[in-house]
């Protein structure tokens, strides 16, 4: 009776997780779609926008190489846009990063009268739509004559940076408060603690700090599009990639779209895979500190 | 599983449990609408704790600074009129010499840059400028008849600078009395016969315990510049009418009070009769995408995690990278391709064609139901990876003991699931799941690149179907350049969003079963 019932139980538990492995399989399959697509299409080698077809009827490489000529519409800005990607999302990244790291750690382990009041005002502040003042940014960069311009972008995505303090904050929290005092009794002064024990306790949330906010440049198209207007000098892979999709020309530069999508897309999911531990230790700590 | 269902047959069971359900579920409604009145009543008493302070506070300043000039001496009392004269006047040179600076570049930023856009604050400026012109008889015109030019305001930057100059006003006035304290100090210390602190050593206070003002001075400033600036701005222009009418250069706009919101509401205005309809029809909408977007995805991801996760499953790391993978592709690119997949000449429509569910000439995006349902699923392939990064971390921190007590007590995998695994989840990120639904309200991505919030409607404001309070806004700013409702819009999200963060302080801030689980 016993032997039977480990047996059945056996058979339930083989039966349950080939069914799981096969809808994990079905799974993978419709996420992988939309990427697979998009990849296919980057070789695709007939011209035209979208076709029916999943697959497409002949390959090519020539979307990838025509990004790179010289034509009435993209004039071979392609290499330009993603250099200043590259730029803007490196400069993005060392400044939001300072910033990030500089305001949590303030707000983990100093205590300062200022400090709940700040904390509020920072909360309070971010309840209003990021949108909301886009206008005014502009304003303010037109004033400052940095409007069409990647530096103004600069200003755009690192400026309010140390407002996302949140995750980062929840990280140092977790560091023992005796490591200070123990460096305190040493003589050790509060700057020296930041730079000499808890960045090197911290390191996987620089690195997450870093990588969000290094890809954060190559996604946006809002922003870039209001800054960089109509300066095509400037653009980021995003705005251009979007603006030859945007044309009335679609049917020619589909494929070409793909293409560059690819080429984007490839070096930031290398990279995010390569880093993903952290990226996950980061989003999971966010989320139960709330 | 409870007690009473156990060993039951099936035809017993099913209905109880599903009324035990039912009312944990009338119970959890009713717990929320108790602490929603709750975090309410939190919320009027803390203004009324805020005004109290601020009339404490303003009451215990002028004490302070009226005893400060009637003991201070004739150092300390010169700074009330130049500051840092009681720092340089006690030996703290450099610092007497900041303040001072501070205190001159502000009187001088003030008169020549700021001061002539704060005297036109109160209208936002009233010429539209003249050219050069002949008029001897003007008292303005010079020795050969002609009166100078005069340049146009611009109600926009004198809007924008006045701002800019009231916080840096602010800012000045606490330093000014920052000077008052450090004079008053200096005079005690010295009359209580002691050295006052050198330069040298207040920098070094600056890296030990003033180390706060060292790490927060560049974020602030910062944010003031990129942040406040911009908010105070527009939540101001939500009480103009700045609008694509009454755009500079060329035109002038000015105050109005009230006037955006009651259009807002009342749609009596006659160019803006669709607005409250709008407005209701995209509130109601953003919230059933937002229940829809926040749950769904959450549960998929936590199913999805507890598959991955489950004991005897093989290949975790292939299956995990398959969904991370779509979090690293960016998403203008992601749903942009989902958008032509999409496209009704489109492989999707096709598939969907050949399996006989579809008739010829659909569109997913065309018809309001149908672009609304699929915004859903692909909203789906976009958040259930990140619920399953999310959730798989807190998943593996449940007690294992729970769940091998209730394997004894004869409960089945999905007993498990209803009885132990949700309450914990629901419990740890309880907060998460509603910062979640603030964050889907404000879900721009999605909706913009996917519908553009088509399709388009008759009776709606500048808006579509599938439009969100947030992408409206965004039309509004950039297509229409009705800033001044689009500002007016972004305050009532701010309201919804801050009254939603509300009920997030009363769930977390006063954790009362916090040992519920441990």
């Amino acid at each position: 009776m016993k032997f039977n019932m480990f047996k059945s139980k056996r058979a339930q538990e083989f039966i349950s997780n080939t069914l799981i492995h096969l809808f994990l399989f079905f799974l993978s399959i419709i996420w992988l779609i939309p990427i697979v697509w998009l990849i296919l299409q980057s070789f695709r080698l007939e011209i035209g926008s979208v076709s029916t077809r999943f697959f497409p009827i002949g390959y090519t490489l020539s979307n990838y190489t025509r990004l790179f000529e010289y034509d009435v519409i993209l004039q071979g800005k392609f290499p330009v846009w993603f250099m200043n990607t590259l730029v803007v999302a490196l400069v993005t990244m060392v400044i939001s990063t300072i910033l990030v790291l500089l305001t949590s750690y303030a707000f983990s382990r100093l205590r300062f009268p200022a400090r709940m009041p700040l904390m509020k005002l920072i909360l309070v502040l971010g309840l209003f739509p990021g949108f909301m003042a886009m206008i005014a940014v502009y304003n303010i960069l037109r004033l400052m004559g940095l409007t069409g311009s990647i530096i103004g972008l600069m200003f755009v995505y690192s400026g309010g940076a140390g407002f996302g303090y949140y995750i980062s904050k929840g990280y140092f929290d977790t560091i023992s408060k005796s490591i200070d005092e123990a460096a305190m009794i040493d003589g050790a002064s509060r700057a020296q603690i930041f730079w000499q024990i808890i960045l090197p306790l911290s390191k996987p949330i620089v690195i997450f700090t870093a990588i969000t906010s290094f890809i954060g440049p190559w996604g946006d198209f809002i922003f870039a599009r209001l800054v960089l207007g109509e300066n095509i000098d400037q653009y980021t892979v995003a705005t251009g990639l979007v603006w030859i999709l945007d044309r009335a020309n679609i049917n020619e530069y589909f494929t070409r779209f793909a293409a560059g999508s690819v080429l984007v897309a490839t070096p930031i999911t290398i990279l995010f895979m390569f880093l993903q531990r952290y990226y996950v230790s980061g989003v999971t700590g966010g989320s139960v500190k709330g | 599983m409870n007690d009473k269902l156990k060993g039951q047959p099936f035809y017993i069971w099913i209905p109880l449990g599903i009324i035990d359900l039912l009312w944990s579920i009338v119970k959890s409604l009713y717990e929320f609408v108790v602490s929603l009145f709750l975090s309410l009543a939190q919320f009027f008493v803390s203004i009324f704790k805020v005004i109290y302070g601020l009339s404490v506070g303003l009451y215990q300043g002028v004490v302070t600074y009226s005893t400060i000039f009637r003991k201070g001496d004739y150092k300390t009392r010169l700074s009330f009129l130049i500051m840092g004269s009681g720092a340089f006047l006690n030996k703290q040179l450099a610092k007497g010499i900041l303040y001072a600076a501070f205190q001159l570049i502000f009187i001088l930023l003030m008169v020549l840059f700021f001061g002539p856009y704060l005297a036109k604050f109160n209208t936002l400026g009233d010429t539209l400028g003249t050219p050069v012109r002949f008029d001897p008889t003007s008292p303005l015109a010079d020795v050969f008849g002609y009166v100078p030019a005069q340049e146009a305001d611009n109600s926009m930057i004198i809007l924008l600078l006045s701002v800019a100059g009231i916080i840096l006003s602010i800012i000045f006035v606490y330093f000014y009395f920052q000077n008052l304290r450090l004079a008053y100090e200096n005079q005690l210390t010295i009359t209580a016969g002691k050295q006052v602190p050198t330069f040298k050593q207040e920098t070094n206070r600056l890296m030990n315990d003033k180390f706060h003002i060292t790490v927060l001075s560049w974020p602030i400033f910062f944010a003031f510049i990129f942040t406040v600036l911009p908010l105070v701005f527009m939540i101001l222009i939500a009480f103009t009418e700045f609008d694509r009418f009454h755009q500079p250069p060329g035109s002038l706009f000015t105050w109005v009070g009230f006037d955006n919101f009651v259009n807002m509401f009342s749609g009596e205005n006659a160019f803006y009769s669709r607005l409250p309809g709008t407005l209701w029809a995209i509130l109601e909408w953003s919230f059933i995408w937002a229940i829809f977007a926040t749950f769904l995805n959450y549960f998929f991801g936590m199913i999805l995690a507890l598959m991955i996760n489950k004991k005897g499953i093989r290949l975790k790391v292939v299956w995990r990278t398959v969904f991370v993978l779509t979090i690293a592709v960016p998403q203008f690119i992601s749903l942009l391709i989902i958008r032509n997949f999409f496209n009704d000449q489109g492989p999707f429509v096709k598939f969907l064609f050949d399996l006989g569910l579809v008739g010829p000439g659909y569109s997913p995006f065309a018809q309001v139901d149908s672009a609304r349902f699929w915004v859903i699923i692909v909203n789906l392939w976009v958040g259930v990876p990140y619920s399953m990064l999310i959730t798989s971390g807190i998943l593996m921190n449940i007690p294992q003991d729970l769940y091998e007590s209730a394997t004894i007590d004869g409960a089945g995998t999905i007993a498990k699931f209803f009885k132990i695994t949700l309450p914990y989840m629901l419990f740890v990120t309880g907060p998460y799941l509603l910062t979640a639904f603030i964050g889907n309200i404000n879900n721009f991505n999605i909706i913009y690149f996917l519908t553009g919030g088509g399709p388009s409607s008759q009776t709606m404001f500048q808006a579509g179907q599938t439009d969100l309070l947030v992408t409206w806004l965004f039309k509004l700013t950039l297509f229409d350049s009705d800033y001044k409702m689009a500002s007016t819009l972004g305050i009532l999200i701010f309201m919804i969003s801050s009254f939603l963060s509300l009920i997030i302080f009363a769930k977390t801030g006063g954790v009362k079963n916090e040992d519920t689980f441990q």
